[in-house]
């Protein structure tokens, strides 16, 4: 064999490996909607979609596959989620650039490569024992639920926020802060009025994505929201159990028949693909025109 | 004079003060959470974790005896799982970084790349399950569970061997050609070994994602608490025996056991990882 | 000049990065066996014709050539060159030394293995004479297996030209060999250009006057991507034709 032929057949190899990623991808795309999307068809999106009602094994009458309920859970649970964890991150993250002394920041660089490692279903264990049950001891109710889950996924989602909007507060440049406090304004009057608004877009697609990571996340929901697939009511009732769509799956494939049981599965399964892939192409988006707008 | 007085209190000074008080509580807090959860997990799992908790086959569904099939199960997964995205993530980003001319080829290879990474587990498990189980016929195995697992952490094998093999400076590889060495020569010989710490950190968290990941395997592993003979047999690992025992309630203990374990394995690695990082950060600080 | 005694020939010799053209009709023909030094301001191209010669441009992309750069009477752009020949018999030194992160004796073997040599005993016997031929021999034969990186600046880039040598070149490039030296170590590296070009054929960018007077044969001065003036080395220190080269030799320009 010639060198020509030899390095032509590795980077042939080579280009392989790469595409690998996206024919993964591809085939994901073809078996989701192979077994989910004949049945949305079938069913109807709209009614799939909106329907308030999941009820797969009916004993009398029909049954009936609407996931709504299931939508406002994850969404609702993802939006509790970084109300709790983007205030907590952001001032963090501002400590951790701005302020901390240089063992603080070791610290709490240490502690955030230690919480991005904890199993989900670790984090969703600690809930299970510690959390849920002081909800029902100090606020009432089940325990199992919207309040739980937030507050599980804005662990999750924390050192993530932190470490995203760190980047973009980092990547202020330190002539606006300069400028800023030679003029007399105070440091937290430079962190509000430059630095923050500076970091912003930056800060956002951080929020976004995390969103997209908490609607996708399965095991820690799953372990501590109860897993009722009907809307809580009150609306507002934080304290009202839910299901996502992600736990829906979980839940329920272990004994869901072949046929329309199974494909309402994949179904939501797509309804959760097309879901996080919006939020994910929304702060890429972000992103980019903040790399384009050279920052 | 009170008036002086009483403007001082709301200049800015105060908000100094409050501001910064309020960014060390969070930050406290932070930091506060992460302990309360090592340390509860650690503080009711390390009494039960002993020799035959770790070496015993469970008995009645887990509520006593051991996790080692499950611990076996894991590290079967992630065998196979790094086994797989190891070469492949390593080559991809060689030929990234390397080849890839700028096309819409490789405009679609890193968006792929992308996609990927942001695809829910559970949507990778339904997947998994869909095809590898089902359509290839490899039924609820190790093969399926850590091919699975594969292309969950394939995307972050690529990113990180990508940034590493960046910071291979450009003199490095012209030396190398100007010695008539070939293309695959230079980078086989010169840029992956230079770049292979930071391959191999970022292998190393891949693996410590893949042990603790639950939702990709449930559907594609299967939950057998036998030891496994071949990977086309289903084993149950440890994260998904966690997830039974709490869920279905078998075992506080087991379950606390099982956490402290799981996290002890995952906080291993990553330390070990970021160890390895920063011995070769400061090595190479040394010099310049 | 005997015609025969040309090893490389620029003939009409464009080059253009994207839009912007870097170097602009240069032809020169370079001697066998003779020094021939290139200087001029910073940015005027020397860099860029030197890297045309072994073809190391052909990494840099968006990067556009026209005309043609004979090597032994061949155009090295010619569609059936072998780049890894052609380098192999054109040798680089760089301007900052960039020993790989290897021992010192790896480093020497490096171009013999991937042409092919295996033999432990060949390579003992290529490393310690290009070693030797390095003037480097004396200060590391004792310790082969020592990082090369440790070694002093001066030390790394005889390394560097050692490594060169290995692969027995016939013709050595050096692109500010010097640069990042101190005085001792660079007279040391004009002494080894002085006995090397018994046996190659030399082409030497710089940026010190002094040493492009000591070292070369011939020279040409290169000013924004034109080559202004080329001839002995003698000539043009004492008598140049071009007000320009003047003006740069007299220490007139930036
Ligand atoms: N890779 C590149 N891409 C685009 N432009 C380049 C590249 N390399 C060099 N140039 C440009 O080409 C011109 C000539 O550069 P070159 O490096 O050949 O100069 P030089 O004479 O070697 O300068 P110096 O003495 O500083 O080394 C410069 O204007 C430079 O900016
Ligand atoms: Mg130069």
């Amino acid at each position: 064999m010639t060198r020509q032929t030899r390095e032509r057949m590795i980077e042939a190899l080579l280009f392989a490996s790469a595409v690998t990623a996206v024919v993964i991808v591809l085939l994901i795309m073809v078996f989701l909607f192979k077994e989910g999307a004949p049945f949305l068809i079938r069913y109807g999106i709209h009614t799939f979609c909106l329907g308030m009602e999941w009820n797969p094994i009916a004993m009398d009458g029909e049954p009936s596959y609407g996931i709504f309920p299931m939508i406002v859970g994850s969404v609702y649970i993802a939006a509790g989620s970084l109300v709790l964890a983007v205030p907590l991150g952001l001032g963090c993250a501002v400590f951790l650039v701005e302020i901390a002394p240089p063992w603080a920041q070791a610290l709490i660089r240490r502690g955030i490569e230690l919480l991005v490692g904890i199993p989900s279903v670790v984090l969703g264990f600690f809930g299970l024992v510690l959390l849920v049950p002081l909800i029902r001891e100090s606020a009432g109710g089940f325990g199992f639920s919207i309040l739980a889950g937030s507050v599980i996924l804005a662990i999750m989602a924390l050192p993530h926020i932190i470490s995203i909007s760190a980047d973009a507060i980092t990547a202020v440049p330190e002539t606006y802060k300069q400028a800023s406090l030679a003029l007399g304004a105070t440091r937290w009057h430079t962190i509000r009025n430059v630095i923050l608004p500076a970091a912003r877009s930056g800060i956002a697609a951080a929020v976004i994505l995390g969103m997209g990571n908490s609607i996708g996340e399965t095991m820690a929901v799953l372990m501590v929201t109860g897993n009722t697939p009907i809307l809580p009511e009150p609306l507002y009732d934080v304290l009202d159990p839910v299901r996502t769509l992600t736990a829906n799956i979980v839940i329920e494939m272990n004994y869901a028949a072949p046929g329309d049981h199974r494909e309402a599965l994949f179904a939501t399964g797509i309804v959760l693909f097309v879901m996080v892939a919006i939020l994910n192409a929304i702060s890429h988006r972000v992103l980019k025109s903040r790399m384009e707008a050279g920052r | 004079m009170s008036a002086a007085v009483r403007t001082r209190i709301f200049s800015p000074d105060t908000t100094d003060r409050v501001a910064s008080l309020l960014l060390w509580a969070s930050a406290i807090a932070t930091v506060l959470i992460l302990l309360s959860i090592i340390g509860t997990i650690v503080y009711r799992g390390i009494g039960v974790i002993d020799i035959s908790f770790l070496l015993d086959s469970p008995r009645m569904s887990g509520a006593e005896g051991g996790i080692f099939p499950a611990i076996v199960g894991t590290l079967c997964l992630v065998a196979v799982a790094i086994l797989t995205a190891g070469p492949v993530g390593v080559g991809a980003a060689v030929y990234l970084t390397e080849y890839a001319p700028d096309n819409g080829v490789t405009h679609m290879i890193t968006f792929g790349v992308e996609c990927l990474a942001g695809i829910p587990s559970i949507v990778i498990g339904l997947f998994g399950y869909a095809f590898l189980v089902v359509y290839l016929g490899f039924g609820f195995s190790i093969l399926s569970g850590g091919l699975a697992l594969m292309f969950m952490i394939l995307p972050w094998t690529v990113r990180a061997s990508e940034e590493a093999i960046k910071t291979v400076s450009g003199d490095l590889k012209e030396g190398s050609v100007a010695l008539g060495a070939t293309k695959w020569q230079t980078i086989r010989q010169v840029v992956l070994p230079s770049a292979l710490p930071g391959i191999t950190t970022g292998v190393i968290l891949g693996t410590g994602k893949a042990i603790g990941e639950t939702a990709v395997i449930m559907y594609t592993a299967g939950s057998s608490l036998l030891l496994p003979e071949s990977i086309f047999e289903p084993v149950r690992a440890l994260p998904y025996h966690l997830y039974i025992l709490a869920s279905e309630g078998i075992s506080d203990d087991m379950a606390y056991g099982s956490a402290a374990v799981l996290l002890g394995m995952v906080l291993l690695i990553n330390f070990t990882a970021v160890t390895i990082q920063r011995y070769y950060q400061a090595r190479s600080g040394l010099r310049h | 000049m005997g015609t025969e005694d040309i090893e490389i020939e620029s003939r009409n010799l464009n080059l253009w990065y994207g839009s912007a053209q870097a170097l602009k009709d240069v032809s020169i023909p370079i001697e066998k066996n003779r020094v021939t030094a290139l200087i001029g301001p910073s940015g005027c191209g020397k860099s860029t014709f030197i890297r045309c010669i072994n073809r190391m441009n052909d990494l840099i992309k968006g990067c556009r050539i026209t005309g043609k750069v004979l090597f032994e009477g061949r155009d090295v752009y010619e569609k059936d060159v072998d780049v890894v020949v052609l380098r192999k018999r054109i040798g680089m030194v760089f301007q900052k030394p960039n020993p790989f992160p290897m021992s010192i004796y790896d480093n020497i073997a490096y171009g013999p293995r991937i042409h092919g040599t295996q033999a432990k005993r060949e390579l003992d016997e290529v490393v310690e004479d290009s070693l030797k031929a390095a003037a480097l021999w004396d200060e590391v034969g004792g310790i082969l297996d020592k990082p090369a990186l440790d070694l002093s600046g001066g030390q790394q880039q005889r390394l560097c030209i050692a490594r060169t040598l290995a692969v027995k070149p016939d013709v050595i490039l050096f692109d500010e060999p010097c640069s990042a030296l101190d005085p001792i170590s660079t007279a040391r590296i004009e002494d080894l250009i002085n006995v090397l070009k018994h046996d190659y054929t030399i082409i030497i960018v710089t940026h010190n006057m002094q040493q492009a007077a000591r070292v070369s044969d011939h020279t040409a001065f290169f000013l924004l991507g034109e080559m202004i003036e080329f001839g002995e080395t003698k000539q043009i220190f004492e008598r140049p034709v071009e007000k320009s080269t003047e003006n740069y030799i007299t220490g007139r320009f930036g």
